[in-house]
């Protein structure tokens, strides 16, 4: 099997001395979709922080092809730039939508700009408000600006974190298709950060659990809710769990 | 009769205008170059200074904010004597020689005082003004490949507004200021006269129209600029 794009070996994080993430060992391959579920606080956006170098561990590796970043030592801007996020909550720059979408293709100086904008933006079918200000959208066309400036990367890896909570199921529904385009299209590797389990379900290959900060399990789509290991996958699998 | 000084004031500063006087022009050319070079200076100094205290987090923080705040209100006449003591010849400045020493009672000297006074008010609004940006938007600009410099450029832009108000709050503190400026510069006139000190010559002579006439001219002057500085933000000051 080829070697896993990231590798994370007794990773964790503290905010002052309380502990919110650890992870004892966790691999995400090349192309796939792994989806971290998780109730909320359980560290699944710490979790995106670290994987796309925003902030560092407080102990353990961080393999990323092959090369180790741990808790010393900065990671070099051309790998950071292999990686992006959209985030939970997408914040524009107070810019019309293209100018948001080539923000980053621009600090990378990359060739045809233009088309590359215009490609992201009709794939979530947004071009016709290319000119529009950034801060006149509703929150599913934000979330789709967001989607579609991280895509425009063309990164290797893209880190989706709740990317369609609070959206009206239209919305979710073409976030999810342009999730399944990518991966199969680009063979973009992706870790998907959701609550839904049903979400979870649809677009993953591979499941993880976080619960209070703990990896508690990370499983195949089908093993993680037919038979999973753990009593209290099971238990979030079903729905039983209260949070 | 201090309105009929204000209204012959009013009727001078149009001929004076008008005739193209050439001891005005002199004095209004200097009052900008002695003011535009100190706001080239403080906005190189305050942008970026207030831009590392608005976004770091560092020791020593609360105190640089707090002498900051200091010399934002700090009185112009003092720092008008520091520089004075600073730069007179038995001064720790005064006693170096060199040419790119500001030397007492030259328009370098009346640059450097400004630079002084303004700097704080530049680098104070700036530093509020990236404040005022929502710290989130700083992670996700990184997220998307910026590299820390890349990063403050963006919020920089993002707080525009509030950069333009400082520099115009740093524009306003010195086009206007006199005590400073008289003490440095000396008000020599083809040398180091500007409008301020003018003024404060023409009134103790007695000169009352000619005083509010370079009054009149300094009030409109100051609103052209800072009209123009509005005018070049465009539209986003609508938003
Ligand atoms: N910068 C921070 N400083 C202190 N605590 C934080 C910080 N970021 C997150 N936390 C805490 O870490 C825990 C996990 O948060 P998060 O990763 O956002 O969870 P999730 O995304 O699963 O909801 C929460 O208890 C949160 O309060
Ligand atoms: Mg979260």
């Amino acid at each position: 099997m080829s070697q896993p794009v990231y590798r994370l070996d007794n990773v964790i994080k503290r905010y002052d001395l309380r502990e919110v993430l650890h992870v004892d060992a966790l691999e995400v391959h090349a192309g796939e979709i792994l989806a971290l579920v998780g109730p909320s606080g359980s560290g699944k956006s710490t979790c995106l922080r670290l994987l796309n170098f925003l902030e560092a561990p407080t102990s353990g590796t961080i393999r990323f092809d092959g090369r180790n970043y741990g808790s010393n030592g900065s990671v070099p801007l051309d790998v950071r730039r292999r990686v992006t996020t959209v985030f939970q909550r997408p914040l524009l720059l107070n810019r019309s939508v293209q100018a948001n979408v080539a923000y980053g293709l621009r600090l990378r100086r990359a060739p045809d700009t233009r088309a590359r904008v215009e490609d992201a933006l009709s794939r979530v079918g947004l071009l016709g408000l290319a000119r529009q200000k950034g801060s006149t959208l509703s929150g599913g066309e934000a979330q789709r600006v967001a989607l579609a400036r991280a895509m425009a990367l063309e990164t290797d890896v893209l880190l989706l974190d709740e990317p369609t909570a609070n959206l009206d199921p239209y919305n979710v529904g073409v976030i999810e298709e342009i999730i399944r385009e990518l991966n199969v299209e680009r063979a973009t590797t992706m870790v998907l950060v959701t609550h839904n389990v049903f979400q979870a379900r649809r677009l993953a290959h591979r499941v993880g659990l976080l619960l209070d900060g703990e990896l508690v399990e990370v499983a195949d789509v089908e093993r993680f809710f037919a038979a999973p290991t753990d009593p209290r996958t099971l238990a979030f699998a079903r729905g039983e769990m209260v949070y | 009769m201090a309105i009929s000084a204000l209204l012959d004031g009013l009727r001078q500063a149009l001929s004076l205008i008008l005739e193209r006087d050439p001891a005005l022009l002199e004095i209004v050319r200097l009052t900008f170059e002695v003011s535009g070079v100190a706001l080239f200076f403080s906005s190189l100094i305050g942008i970026p200074l207030g831009a590392f205290l608005g976004m770091r987090r560092f020791r020593g923080r609360r105190l640089v904010i707090s002498a900051l705040y200091t010399g934002m209100g700090f009185p112009p006449v003092v720092i008008g004597l520091l520089v004075y003591m600073l730069l007179s010849r038995t001064g720790p400045l005064g006693q170096i020689d060199g040419d790119h020493i500001p030397r007492l009672f030259t328009p370098a000297a009346m640059m450097l005082a400004q630079t002084i006074i303004s700097f704080p008010l530049v680098a104070g609004f700036t530093m509020a003004a990236v404040m005022g940006v929502e710290p989130h938007l700083r992670q996700q600009i990184q997220a998307l490949g910026a590299t820390p410099m890349q990063t403050a450029w963006a919020v920089l832009v993002e707080a525009r507004i509030g950069v333009i108000v400082s520099i115009i709050a740093g524009f306003g503190s010195i086009i206007s200021e006199v005590g400073a400026v008289m003490l440095v510069g000396g008000n020599i006139v083809g040398r180091t006269r500007v409008l301020t000190t003018a003024i404060v010559l023409e009134t103790r002579k007695g000169n009352f129209d000619l005083a509010s006439a370079l009054g009149i001219i300094l009030l409109g002057l100051s609103f052209m600029v800072n009209a123009t500085m509005m005018l070049m933000q465009g539209k986003s000051f609508d938003q």
